[in-house]
């Protein structure tokens, strides 16, 4: 067990800056109104740093770093990006534990999490596009014996990416990598919650990446991102967050006739059937972790497994099972290593976790667990914690169509696989699935029954490199973490070649 | 004086009764956002991070369609001043979910995401829910021949078992 030292006192893996300014074109740049935000830790309530308050001004800065750096770093060799990615991938391991705990102080999710997981993955996504533009070949199609077809695939340019307050360094990453890969220049714009640990990291990369092929501009929504999502200047928009503004996002998108890839969340289902049950072995051991994972990131995941479904003859066993194993998730200080369950991100998630055990009471759930704040004493006290919540209900209550984004689970019962690829496919959402059986037939139709893009089937929350991610439904537009990224990040430039003498015949 | 709440007038056609107000806190923070950038909307979110909050959108800048419903329609202004006009819009398929829940519009400290006018104040708009007091909220004796629009035979299909009766 490891306690890390807070974020300000002489022995902590990481020194933020009392104030951060942009990034743009390799260094650092004061916002141009001269304005800066408080950047609370959810840890304990506190802040720890001020970060700039971009505005349209700073995201033109950006922009004009990006264009400058475009032309040249799209005709980098794809061994040259891949080079620089693996680079990048080598810093990122180099500093896992100051990486780790400052995405743990700016985020509040468990330091276990943040080393074993956020960080050691964005390394790896870096990796993985590395080998995946190396990999990638263009195509050709001889169509006569004089007629040739040839395929390139071009860099976009300039895109931009918003990123949310989740995952904020891995979120980054799944956006960067391949846009980076493909030989694009970026701007990204952090979630307003979360904006230090990803400027820790680009201070890392300082040296690695060329001036303005990544510029990062902090600031909020209105002033920062629209902006950004709305300007002409960009070839594509990339975002991460709720419904309204991804719709907002998508028309300022049709408004300049550019791509836009959006990842909008989900209501993921989580079905176990009854033969998970037949023995109380390392299998079902498993299972019941894979219910439990619902609080894991404090259910801040867009996949969160956030409602479970049990089939009937199970529900009881299976759930009180689960139940004793959920109360037993070791809540406190996110900076220790044995902590499974940390802080949510910000005061208002908070409110709005609690709002909706609220509104689960009132329709009338049946509260299996939790339920309530929770405040773990001392200087966590002010931090923003919630005690993991299981509710038994049905799915029609808001509790089961929401996405609450915390540690609240919605449980029901089905009786048959039809019942249960009908409850699960009852949502607007098609993010992510779990499906638990013993039984590989069952298990792979439910796989392909349920209306999500991924599915994970006797697991759940692995998110490697190489397998796509992306929603059906109102979940959004687009795949990341596997080559199809590319192809959200480059221009297909046909060259239609003659080898002929002769004159067409026409005129 | 204080600022009372305010309760959305109905425009859903073929029903009577409101289905979101402002809390006081919401009307005077709306207010002071309106004098900041002018006429408002509010499109409810849903989905990931900051979804299921209330988004505050310059007026018409978030273009709706006939895959959003109306819920209601306030009026900010003080008494006696020039109307302004704040509709409280939802997806349809959200509303599919929602209807048997009345909506009260609130502000809590903290900073969300999303293009929301109200970030930088340090404050968030959040829904607090209640059921609706009827199992027949929306059509009216006035109404009740009416033929209502898309959403409304969807919101009575979709109450949940636990809804009195």
């Amino acid at each position: 067990m490891t306690v890390y030292a807070t974020p300000g006192s002489p022995d902590s893996k990481v020194t933020f800056k009392s104030r951060y300014e942009n990034w743009i074109g390799g260094e650092w740049v004061a916002p141009v109104k001269g304005q800066y935000f408080e950047d609370i830790s959810p840890v304990n309530g506190k802040a720890f740093t001020e970060v700039a308050r971009g505005t349209a001004e700073d995201i033109d800065l950006a922009l004009d770093a990006a264009h400058k750096a475009a032309p040249a770093w799209g005709k980098t060799s794809a061994a040259e990006r891949a080079r620089v990615l693996n680079l990048i991938a080598d810093t990122i391991d180099a500093n896992l534990e100051l990486l780790a705990v400052a995405e743990t102080w700016d985020n509040g999710k468990p330091v276990r999490e943040t080393l074993n997981a956020d960080i050691p993955l964005a390394a790896d996504h870096f990796r993985y596009f590395a080998s995946a533009i190396r990999a990638q070949d263009g195509d050709h199609a001889q169509l006569d014996g004089d007629t040739v077809s040839y395929q390139f695939h071009e860099p976009l340019g300039v895109v931009g990416q918003i990123i949310p307050w989740n995952f904020p360094i891995l979120m980054a990453v799944w956006k960067l990598a391949p846009a980076l890969a493909a030989g694009n220049t970026v701007v990204l714009k952090p979630a307003e919650q979360t904006p230090a640990s990803i400027l820790v990291l680009i201070e890392l990369l300082g040296n690695i990446l060329p001036p303005g092929v990544v510029n990062i501009v902090n600031g909020f929504g209105l002033e920062a991102g629209k902006p950004l999502a709305s300007s002409k200047r960009i070839r594509k928009i990339a975002f991460t967050g709720e419904t309204s503004t991804g719709r907002l996002i998508l028309q300022y998108a049709s408004a300049n006739i550019i791509p836009s890839t959006v990842e909008l969340g989900g209501k993921s289902p989580n079905i176990f059937f009854s033969d998970v049950a037949q023995e109380k072995d390392a299998f079902y051991d498993k299972a019941q972790e894979g219910f439990v994972l619902f609080a894991f990131n404090q259910g801040e995941v867009c996949t969160a497994p956030s409602r479970a479904l049990l089939q009937k003859p199970i529900y009881d066993s299976f759930l009180s099972d689960a139940v004793a194993r959920t109360a037993k998730a070791i809540q406190g200080n996110p900076l220790d290593t044995n902590t499974q369950v940390g802080a949510q991100a910000s005061n208002d998630q908070l409110e709005k976790i609690l709002s909706y055990i609220d509104i689960g009471k009132k329709e009338g759930a049946k509260l299996a667990l939790g339920g309530e704040r929770a405040d773990l004493g001392g200087d966590l006290t002010g931090g923003y914690y919630v005690q993991p919540t299981i509710f038994e209900g049905n799915n029609k209550m808001r509790l089961f169509q929401e996405e609450i984004f915390g540690p609240v689970l919605a449980v029901t019962s089905f009786t048959d696989y039809d019942d249960a690829i009908s409850i699960a496919n009852d949502t607007l959402y098609g993010l992510g699935a779990g499906v638990w059986s013993r039984n590989g037939n069952v298990a792979y139709r439910a796989g392909r029954d349920i209306q999500a893009g991924r599915v994970w089937v006797n697991n759940y929350h692995a998110y490697p490199a190489g397998a796509a991610f992306g929603g059906y439904k109102s979940s959004g537009i687009g795949r990341e973490n596997n080559k199809l990224a590319l192809g959200h990040y480059q221009q297909t430039k046909n060259l239609l070649v003659s080898y002929s003498e002769n004159a067409l015949g026409f005129f | 004086m204080s600022t009372p709440t305010l309760t959305a007038a109905v425009t859903i056609p073929g029903e009577s009764l409101a289905r979101v107000e402002l809390a006081p806190v919401a009307v005077d923070l709306l207010r002071s956002l309106w004098q900041e950038h002018g006429p408002l909307m509010i499109h409810q979110s849903g989905g990931c991070c900051d979804g299921s909050s209330p988004m505050v959108f310059m007026a018409g800048e978030f273009i709706t369609s006939d895959q959003d419903v109306r819920l209601g329609r306030f009026d900010l202004a003080e008494p006696g001043q020039p109307e302004q006009p704040l509709d409280f819009w939802m997806s349809v398929e959200q509303f599919a979910y929602w209807s048997h829940t009345f909506l009260t519009v609130d502000v809590v400290p903290g900073r969300g995401s999303g293009f929301s006018a109200e970030a930088p104040r340090g404050v968030r708009f959040l829904i607090r829910s209640r059921l609706m007091e009827t199992a027949e909220p929306f059509a009216g004796p006035t109404t009740a021949t009416t033929q209502p629009p898309t959403a409304e035979p969807v919101a009575t299909e979709t109450r949940p078992e636990s809804v009195p009766a």
